[in-house]
């Protein structure tokens, strides 16, 4: 600072000039990086809201879309039970509705960290129960539904929500093998992450779909998306498995000299000491693995089961609706942005909770 | 080898040898110890105190000889390991608790999981100790929110709630600031005078000479000297005991 700065009262930050002063416009370059943002937003916000907002059509059919210059939204309004149910018989798809919001309140229950005790899992157990029957019906009057037909967004929703869920302790149990002091153990573990690690997760799900059939005997089939289901379990838990193994090499060996000399045995010492440190340390991470588990189910698309993303394409591929795949693709993102960023507000949320243990 | 059944003798160690690698770091260690009794053990840095006392309640395995602690041999056996470890406190130079518990979680984990104790009566001992090492009002924070002598102490009660019959320190003042230091060894008075069975290694003579039955002078992996204080302080037969005592002593 020069000297004669000294003697002038500093800009205020609260003023809103002060803030301006301080924030985009300290120095010259920033300045200049300020200017060409603003000129390159003013460029771009204002032609999208024009084509999203002021020029678009909502609710039209298609050939009403063809002579406007904004966003057809249409292709998203009228379509929308398509790209969420998928081939769920229509008059039914008041199933998978009511099963997703059965399984939003569970998820939303579920995130406050006082209420993770064992009435949670009870919740829990009658939750899925109630939702496996909307979903397959065949009891209590309603109409069976092969799980061929299960599509859309309860696909999609399934094949993450079960496969992060099954992953995590998979993976921690593999984390857990690793370190093992038994050889079998530890070697079962490594050669099952590294195996998983070095192929894409494309082809496990090929395998499942096509290898893994003709290996089981006659007459057995095992329902397509249990299989690519399995496929994203394995696949996420290698990665889940390496992650929580960073977090227990930084628990010093004095916690687990501690919890010995206490004469706790192998389990509990895990259990009680390690994991919940090791885990908490690793929550970053695993959110991270997690989020891209959830955005790769859309891989499913590529041995034809038809996830939210696949009926979304569908409608795209109908003539009437050709052309209008910004708005579709816009649309998904959003969806996908919202999965994606609560989990992440959630594991910051419980990140600050554990905390104030420090 | 004949071991003796004397029912005095909490831990009875038999010509223990210990190899790191091809270190040998203990070269035939015969030691009895007494209900009872305390002991002090110090010497030069690396001569084997800390991983003969660690044998005891084997965070380290030994390779020769015998260790028997109330009666059981230290072998292999899992359950006979963690057997031995619940009756053998430890007090670490690092206080080693456990950061993600409160005070109060640190004292109960044991008795709660170890001893099958309900949550509520472990509670009560946990409070018991905390009143003797003169921190109560400390059960419901978190161990990083302590000062070290108060984790130090924090350390000694959580030991003590497993009641056990002897109770190893490893250098438990010796990471602390010297105006803590004191707090700490004046719970570990209060409990030798209430008689609990100590090995203590430690390089506070002030303390050996005021609770110590026998002082040891440990030196390349062997026990080179063994007396009582006033014997050993005033009396040191070997020149090596002479030395090191000239260098802590000044
Ligand atoms: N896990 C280990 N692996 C290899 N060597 C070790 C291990 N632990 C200790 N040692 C070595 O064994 C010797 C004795 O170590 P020990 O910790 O018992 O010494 P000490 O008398 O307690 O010393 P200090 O006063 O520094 O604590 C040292 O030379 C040390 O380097
Ligand atoms: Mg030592």
């Amino acid at each position: 600072m020069e000297k004669g700065a000294e003697v002038k009262p500093p800009i205020s930050d609260t003023t809103i000039a002060g803030w301006l002063k301080k924030n985009l416009f300290s120095t010259k370059l920033n300045s200049f990086l300020t200017i060409i943002t603003l000129y390159y937003l003013w460029k771009t916000i204002p032609p999208f809201v024009k084509w999203a907002f002021l020029d678009s059509a909502w609710f039209t059919p298609p050939q009403m879309c063809r002579n406007i210059d904004g966003a057809c939204w249409s292709v998203i309004t009228k379509n929308i039970r398509f790209i969420l149910f998928g081939f769920f018989p229509y008059d039914q798809q008041w199933r998978p509705l009511v099963a997703m919001l059965v399984l939003f309140g569970l998820l939303y229950y579920s995130k406050e960290r006082h209420r993770w005790n064992r009435r949670l899992i009870y919740y829990w157990g009658v939750g899925l129960t109630i939702m496996a029957i909307l979903m397959k019906g065949g009891i209590f009057g309603l109409t069976s539904v092969e799980s061929t037909k299960w599509s859309g967004l309860p696909l999609t929703l399934l094949l993450s929500v079960f496969g992060l869920t099954a992953a995590y302790p998979l993976g921690v149990i593999l984390a857990l093998g690793r370190q093992s002091k038994m050889p079998a153990v530890k070697v079962l573990s490594i050669v099952y992450i590294e195996l998983i690690r070095g192929v894409p997760l494309i082809s496990l799900l090929f395998m499942g779909s096509i290898i893994f059939p003709l290996f089981l005997p006659e007459g057995i089939t095992i329902s397509k998306i249990l299989r690519a289901q399995v496929a994203i379990i394995l696949f996420t838990a290698a990665y889940i498995a390496e992650v929580v193994r960073g977090g227990l090499q930084a628990i010093p060996k004095g916690q687990y000299e501690a919890a010995a000399s206490l004469g706790l045995n192998y389990y509990q010492t895990m259990r009680l000491v390690v994991l919940p440190q090791a885990l908490k340390i690793v929550i970053p991470p695993t959110v991270s693995v997690l989020i891209s588990a959830f955005k790769d189910t859309s891989l499913v698309v590529i041995i034809a089961l038809y996830d939210v993303l696949k009926t979304t394409q569908t409608v795209l591929s109908d003539p009437h609706w050709m052309g209008f795949s910004r708005e579709a693709y816009i649309f998904l993102a959003i969806l996908y942005f919202l999965g994606c960023f609560s989990m992440s507000q959630t594991s910051r949320k419980l990140e600050r909770e554990l905390n104030i243990e420090r | 080898m004949a071991y003796s059944h004397d029912k005095n003798i909490i831990v009875e160690i038999i010509d223990l040898h210990k190899w790191f690698g091809s270190f040998h770091v203990l070269k035939g260690i015969n030691l009895h110890v007494h209900r009872g009794e305390r002991i002090v053990i110090c010497g030069p840095s690396g001569s084997g105190k800390s991983t003969l006392i660690r044998c005891i309640n084997r965070l380290e395995e030994h390779q020769k000889g015998k260790i028997i602690v109330d009666g059981i041999e230290l072998t292999n056996n899992v359950k006979n390991i963690e057997k031995i470890r619940s009756e053998v406190g430890m007090v670490f130079q690092h206080f080693n608790l456990f950061p993600h518990l409160t005070v109060l979680e640190n004292l109960t984990l044991g008795p709660i999981w170890v001893r099958k104790m309900p949550k509520k009566e472990a509670e009560e001992i946990a409070m018991h100790f905390l009143e003797k090492v003169h921190i109560v009002d400390q059960a419901h924070k978190y161990p990083g929110q302590l000062s070290g002598g108060q984790q130090q102490r924090v350390a000694i009660a959580r030991s003590l709630c497993m009641s056990p019959k002897i109770m190893l320190f490893d250098e438990p003042t010796s990471a602390l600031d010297p105006e803590m230091i004191k707090e700490v060894l004046d719970v570990m008075i209060e409990l030798a005078q209430e008689g609990m069975t100590m090995i203590v290694v430690t390089h506070e003579m002030g303390f050996a000479k005021k609770v110590a039955h026998r002082v040891m002078f440990m030196d390349g992996g062997v026990i080179v000297e063994s007396n009582p204080p006033e014997e050993f302080f005033s009396n040191p037969r070997h020149e090596r005991t002479k030395l090191f005592l000239s260098q802590i002593l000044h």
